[in-house]
């Protein structure tokens, strides 16, 4: 018996080295998720695209409006201009405004989006402060710029892109509970 | 067999230790701590089913009538919830802990005192899920899946959520070890692997899903705890996060999760089918390479819950096609209890009369499966009364019909009377009548477009959606004819014999009915 209960104490240790393994193994799916989406091309948010045809279309001008939002965040945020008109393929540069109104640094993230949602593939941003998390010092201004191509593929019809960004504070640098809270309660 | 264990030292043993309360909770022993988790699961039966009323009730009419869309919402997760991980998975752990030593000849579970802890995490688990209807807020209203961003902004009854689905992932996990090592190291001499009944080997293989995909699911859903209060960003876009990749995460554990539900019952049903047609198992070795295909496939199918997303075509293509894969093995496994019933001496008792009407049933689910599986066409279904009536098909008329089967089945072995055959068949009829008139007409209101999840509909839904209310309220009440009938047995009636059923085949039919409290102390020896 004293050998029956060895082994069942060995399978015991392996099987659970196995369950312990495969919590890792859920963790280890993230950067196995970002590698996927980067190789396929899916969701790079964060990096700047590449112009690939940088024929100037100048039969049609397009209307691009800007638009900026902040979310739960105490910051001032603006664009610099309300809307310019462009050439697809041609290159603009546009400027966003941001200033942090407390007395503590806060760092945000912001996130674009685009209407007419169908227009976001044909917008390439060459450069842009949503590419990675800004750092305000407080009561910091900053200009920030923004430099893109509208794709000249961009189907005939659409003559106005709304390019709109919204600010994220990023989560835990105040107490995430308060802000779970009030917003599930909100709504 | 003379390893049957005599009366006298049933008696010797029985009146040891405590007695009372105390002895249910320090027991160690695999027929009382099977005992508990099939009470325990049938609670939260009937407590996920007075949720599923009470949708069923709103959704009677159009319009908001019982019940607030925010506590709509919660019902809908908790519902969910309380069913997969309350209900059908313990109940199936209940029998496992019942028949596998049963059935292999072993005088208990291989960890006892393990055994005893993995059951008593599961009351405070359970109190943990609904004892969140309670705090600010409410339950989790995002759905049994838990997706990401809802999941990230719920209130604390979310906390509570993700705690419960904790522990009970751990408690799955102890019980899933114990099984392997129960059946891999414990079985009686001469039981070879080959030998072993079919519901041991598919207990084996769900029990090394769990241990593959329950930390799969605790790691999910710590992602979101970290996210609500660490100042992660593993679902946060705002933070670099992508909330789609927790769809990624939780399917990678649910859709062998739904292999899990399933296996047990395609067991409880391959020892059912050949007592009643008085037939070995037809085709034995396949039924067991086929139940180890489709868990292998079920790790590379998960996101044909995913075609919306926008998933690359390239991808969405390999997933449907791993997921055709699927019907194979399924095939062959239905083909096989065909078989086995052709040309047998079949009679229809209660246990036979589930596990028939468990083939048809859960067979038109593996179909509707099929039809989510094709992709252009998922895109139509998604998110619609068309995907729930599938899943209600494999899960309620597929796992909780075995689940019925396999109690009124060993019902006899485990009181010692036979249950009234009567009340049985009365309780079959009404529930399989019952089932259909409920979620047969979901399939046309989801091809119409309902969508799931929604406590309201436009008004041409009306007329199945009342159907369907109908049906589930009688679907419903019919339980309370099983319970009846469990009571009525465990209380008294007819004596059964040490095998009460004339084609029943196994170790298990070898002890005195009701199996008495220590049983193979002495191995016996198959031939």
């Amino acid at each position: 018996m004293a050998t029956q209960q060895e082994s069942n104490r060995q399978l015991l240790v392996r099987l659970g080295v196995a369950a312990i393994a495969m919590f890792g193994f859920g963790f280890a799916l993230v950067p196995f998720y970002e590698k996927i989406c980067e190789v396929a091309g899916i969701n790079n948010l964060l990096q700047p695209d590449v112009a690939v045809n940088t024929q100037v279309d100048a039969s049609r001008k397009i209307v691009v409006e800007f638009d900026a939002n902040i979310h739960d965040l105490p910051w001032r945020f603006k664009p610099l201009q309300g809307a310019i008109e462009a050439h697809p393929g041609e290159l603009v540069q546009v400027s966003y405004e941001v200033t942090n109104t407390r007395d503590v640094p806060v760092t945000g993230q912001a996130v674009p989006s685009y209407g007419p949602q169908l227009a976001g593939q044909y917008f390439r941003k060459l450069e842009c402060f949503c590419f990675a998390r800004q750092t305000l010092a407080p009561g910091e201004k900053r200009t920030m710029p923004v430099v893109f191509v509208v794709d000249p593929a961009l189907p005939r019809d659409v003559n106005t892109i709304t390019l709109s960004y919204t600010f994220f504070e990023i989560a835990g640098t105040r107490a995430g509970a308060e802000v779970s809270r009030g917003r599930s309660v909100g709504g | 067999m003379a390893a049957v264990t005599p009366d006298q030292l049933h008696d010797h043993h029985h009146h040891h230790g405590p007695t009372g309360l105390m002895r249910w909770i320090t027991t160690t022993n695999h027929k009382d701590i099977g005992t508990m988790y099939l009470i325990f699961s049938f609670i939260m039966f009937l407590s996920g089913g007075v949720m599923a009323l009470t949708i069923r009730a709103e959704l009677f009419q159009p319009g908001l009538q019982v019940v607030q869309p925010e506590f709509f919402n919660q019902l809908t997760t908790m519902h969910g919830l309380v069913m997969v991980f309350g209900a059908i998975m313990p109940a199936f752990v209940g029998f496992a802990n019942w028949q596998i030593p049963l059935m292999i000849g072993a005088s208990d579970m291989a960890f006892a005192r393990m055994n005893n802890w993995s059951f008593w995490l599961l009351p405070p688990a359970a109190l943990l899920l609904i004892g969140s209807f309670f705090v600010p807020g409410g339950a989790t209203a995002a759905g049994w899946t838990l997706y990401a961003p809802l999941s990230v902004q719920m209130g604390m009854g979310m906390d509570l959520t993700i705690f419960a689905v904790h522990i009970m992932g751990i408690s799955s996990i102890m019980g899933a070890i114990n099984i392997v090592v129960t059946i891999l190291n414990m079985r009686a001499p001469g039981m070879t692997l080959m030998k072993m009944p079919l519901f041991c080997w598919t207990w084996l293989i769900t029990a090394y899903l769990l241990i593959a995909v329950m930390p799969v699911l605790a790691g999910a859903v710590t992602m979101i705890l970290t996210d609500r209060h660490f100042g992660t960003s593993f679902f946060n876009a705002a933070g670099g996060g992508d909330p789609v990749m927790y769809q990624h995460v939780f399917w990678f554990f649910g859709h062998p999760e739904v292999y899990i539900m399933i296996l047990p019952a395609f067991g409880i049903v391959s020892q059912i089918i050949p007592t009643f047609a008085r037939k070995p198992l037809f085709g034995y070795a396949s039924m067991v390479y086929a139940t180890a295909s489709i868990a292998i496939l079920s790790f590379v199918v998960w996101a044909h819950h995913m075609f919306t997303t926008g998933l690359p075509a390239s991808g969405t293509l390999f997933f449907m096609y791993a997921t055709m894969l699927i019907a194979v093995p399924t095939g062959v496994k239905v083909f096989n209890w065909i078989a086995t019933m052709w040309r047998g001496s079949m009679t229809f008792e209660t246990p036979m009369l589930f596990a028939v009407g468990f083939i048809f049933v859960f067979t038109m689910g593996g179909f509707t499966g099929l039809m989510c599986a094709i992709t252009p066409a998922d895109i139509q279904y998604q998110d619609t009364y068309f995907v729930v009536a599938h899943f209600h098909y494999v899960l309620v008329a597929g796992s909780l019909f075995a689940l019925f089967a396999g109690t009124y089945y060993w019902l006899p072995k485990w009181t010692g009377h036979m249950y009234s055959e009567g009340l049985g068949k009365l309780h079959f009829w009404c529930s399989i009548i019952f089932f259909n008139i409920t979620f047969f007409p979901m399939h046309f209101l989801g091809l119409a477009g309902m969508p799931r999840r929604i406590p309201d509909y436009a008004l041409q839904f009306t007329d199945f959606n009342a159907l369907a209310s109908v049906g589930a309220f009688g679907f419903g009440f019919s339980q309370l004819i099983f319970l009846v009938a469990v009571l009525q047995c465990v209380k008294g009636g007819p004596k059964a014999a040490a095998s009460p059923w004339e084609g029943a085949e196994g170790l298990e039919w070898t002890v005195p009915s009701p199996a008495p409290y220590h049983t193979f102390e002495e191995a016996p020896i198959v031939k």
